[in-house]
């Protein structure tokens, strides 16, 4: 907090400092403080607190492996129908709970934009900081799972952080396109709701992706999150699912595309965010 | 001695304000509706360049060529009225909005304080929320351990520390979130009108505080409606009116202007009554040093005799006194000829409590007959100077009442301890 302190700032209309990421940099410990008020406030005055972070997709997967598992008898490649489930539960969990809640924290912390500066980003960016801790607390149910089932992963395992990397980036690229429109058209707050409804069914949560017919399985990967899920099952089930490559890079190409093009979307509204909040 | 810490260069910020009032934000409907209608017409009328103006917007330029320069150490006073622009002003030096016109050049670590506990979280304990606040407000994560024993003695709050802030009482909410703030160490502090909290005794604390932060050679901008602590914190001052910096000069001189400026007059009209009795159809307020004189223009069809009767509401519409011209002195009554008579009067300020007023006039009989009765037909914004040696003046925001109340030292009598 001391480095700038001879330089000269220049506001001017229309000016976008090079100062930012240094700003950035500055209000690193901003990011943190936002993420750990995030996670306090969402677990005051709760009885069991963080298990929440645990219960909820541990109760989705034992819903989906009873329906899809037991009921409509899908194939699971080899691998214990609730790992197969999980695998894909723990990313679109985080995906989900990152996309509501940055989509909505620019309004929910309307009243810092409106009476303090600070570079934009981080709210939003603390919101998927947020929901990426409860994404490593409920890993704790995959770590259980594997054991309890005697299930080894083989070696993909380690590529597994390349692929939470994706998830991450696809969870913010959406999450700052959302944010930035929703501070000006409320629309999006009632649109939310139902990406995640219909992502749930629509991604291969359930499911394996391998029983989407092989005609439809390009179009199937324009979802960013079908890339994210089943680089998740390859890396953890690894042995019988194999990944469909061209599918994979079209999601990845995707997610690079979204990230991107959120970030330069929401530099380029953040500084009206003050004006229209 | 020192060098110029801001430099503002022509400074203007523009907004579009909409006349027709609906939610206040844009919903993505009316934009894809626009949007059709537009091209329908288009289609319909051929006009390659329907114009796209929309009859409901005006712009409105809320600061409009500012330039000014501080130099480092200096503490400047930003007075106006409401709606002047200088919260506008503070905005855009902090980097809160852009400007749309002019630049501005800042040297050094900024810090604004536009509201006292900003991202203050009710589910938080105290504890939580000085790191939290501090943080927000762009001090380090070891600068406010460092810090965290002042700030608590400072807001007395050491008691609560553990207790979530939604379960203070308001008092102490706010003293905690000043005493965030105000051990905060910029090179150049940005403050809005944020004093007027808390009971007297803080606000007190507070200024003290501020003065301190002054003497220890850090630049100061001050927004404030309290010519009192302007006063007695700055030596220069802006003066800013509908958007333009009309004055920049000694402290003294500016607020002088200011007080003399804020006669700005409110004016009524209206129509005469159908029933015939005498009515106030046009009026005008003008506020001077010290008074408020009052215009009336009373039309009446026959001579009468009547009594002109003033209520003085405080800005809740709390009665705060009554003032009458015949109603408890008939020799005092007004005397109306047939048509329009004209009738000025003063009503003395120099007991009231800063802040805004509303009155109501009444055309009476004494303990017969209404005439007319306007029920707070004229507001004012009442800015005093404080008086000769005092450095406060009383305000309503106190809730203290809306008087101030003469206070004689009769004398007093020394009983030393042995």
């Amino acid at each position: 907090m001391d480095d700038s302190n001879q330089k000269e700032l220049i506001i001017e209309a229309g000016r976008t400092e090079g100062q930012y990421w240094r700003d950035l940099y500055r209000y690193r410990e901003l990011f943190y403080f936002l993420s750990w008020r995030d996670i306090l406030v969402r677990y005051k005055q709760t009885v069991i607190g963080i298990a929440w972070a645990v219960i909820r997709p541990f109760l989705t997967m034992v819903v989906f492996t009873i329906v899809f598992g037991k009921l409509a008898k899908l194939p699971s490649g080899g691998a214990p129908y609730p790992i197969l489930v999980f695998s894909a539960v723990l990313p679109w969990q985080f995906f989900a709970n990152a996309l509501s809640e940055t989509s909505n924290s620019l309004i929910g912390n309307a009243n810092l934009i409106s009476k303090i500066y600070f570079p934009r980003l981080i709210i939003p960016a603390s919101s998927v900081i947020t929901s990426f801790v409860e994404f490593l607390i409920s890993g704790i149910i995959l770590v259980a799972l594997i054991i309890w089932y005697q299930f080894v992963p083989g070696w993909r395992v380690v590529t597994l952080p390349f692929f939470v990397a994706i998830a991450f980036a696809a969870s913010i690229g959406c999450g700052l396109w959302l944010a930035a429109l929703n501070v000006k058209y409320r629309d999006f707050r009632y649109i939310i709701p139902f990406i995640v409804q219909f992502g749930l069914f629509i991604s291969p949560v359930g499911f394996s992706s391998s029983i989407v017919p092989a005609k439809w399985r390009l179009l199937y990967s324009l979802n960013p999150m079908v890339g994210v899920i089943d680089g998740f099952r390859w890396a953890i089930i690894g042995g019988g699912t194999s990944i469909y490559w061209p599918g994979f890079f079209l999601s990845l190409l995707l997610v690079v595309i979204l990230f991107i093009t959120g970030i330069w979307y929401f530099r380029k509204t953040e500084k009206t965010f003050a004006d229209v909040i | 001695m020192s060098e110029t810490v801001i430099r503002v260069e022509n400074l203007g910020k523009k907004y579009l304000i909409r006349h027709q009032q609906r939610e206040r934000y844009t919903a993505l409907r009316d934009v894809l509706a626009n949007k059709f209608k537009s091209f329908g017409k288009r289609l319909i009328s051929l006009q390659p360049h329907s114009s796209n103006l929309q009859p409901s917007r005006e712009e409105f330029w809320a600061l409009k060529d500012v330039s000014f320069e501080v130099k480092q150490g200096d503490h400047v006073g930003i007075i106006g009225r409401n709606g002047a622009g200088k919260t506008t002003l503070l905005k855009l030096l902090s980097r809160i909005t852009e400007p749309i016109a002019g630049r501005i050049v800042i040297k050094g670590r900024v810090a604004s304080l536009l509201e006292v506990g900003t991202g203050f979280h009710p589910e938080l304990t105290g504890r939580e929320n000085i790191f939290l606040n501090g943080a927000i407000l762009g001090m380090s994560k070891a600068e406010i351990h460092r810090k965290f024993d002042e700030i608590v003695d400072f807001a007395e709050t050491s008691r609560f520390l553990d207790t979530p802030v939604k379960r203070y009482s308001s008092g102490m909410y706010v003293r905690l979130a000043f005493a965030v703030a105000a051990h905060l160490e910029p090179e150049i502090l940005l403050v809005d009108e944020v004093l007027a909290v808390g009971d007297v005794a803080f606000q007190k604390k507070c200024l003290g505080k501020m003065e301190k932060i002054g003497k220890e050679g850090r630049t100061v901008l001050f927004v404030s409606h309290n010519m009192g602590a302007i006063q007695s914190l700055c030596k220069r001052c802006l003066l800013i009116q509908k958007g333009n910096l009309v004055q920049d000069d000694s402290t003294q001189a500016v607020v002088e202007a200011y007080l003399d400026d804020s006669k700005a007059s409110s004016v009524l009209s209206r129509c005469q009554q159908e029933n015939g009795n005498p009515t106030i159809v046009s009026g005008t307020l003008e506020q001077k040093r010290g008074e408020v004189i009052f215009k009336l223009s009373i039309v009446s069809h026959e001579a009468k005799n009547v009594s002109i009767d003033l209520r003085l509401g405080d800005k809740l519409g709390n009665p705060v006194g009554f003032g009458s011209l015949g109603a408890l002195d008939p020799a005092h009554m007004i005397r109306l000829s047939p048509g329009a008579t004209i009738v000025s009067f003063s009503m003395a300020t120099s007991n009231l409590a800063s802040g805004v007023y509303l009155v109501s006039l009444d055309v009476t009989f004494p303990d017969v007959e209404f005439y007319d009765r306007l029920d707070r037909c004229f507001s004012f914004e009442l800015i005093r100077a404080p008086s000769k040696g005092a450095r406060r003046v009383v305000s309503q925001n106190w809730g203290y009442g809306a008087v101030e109340i003469p206070l004689t030292l009769i004398h007093t009598d020394q009983m030393n301890w042995i």
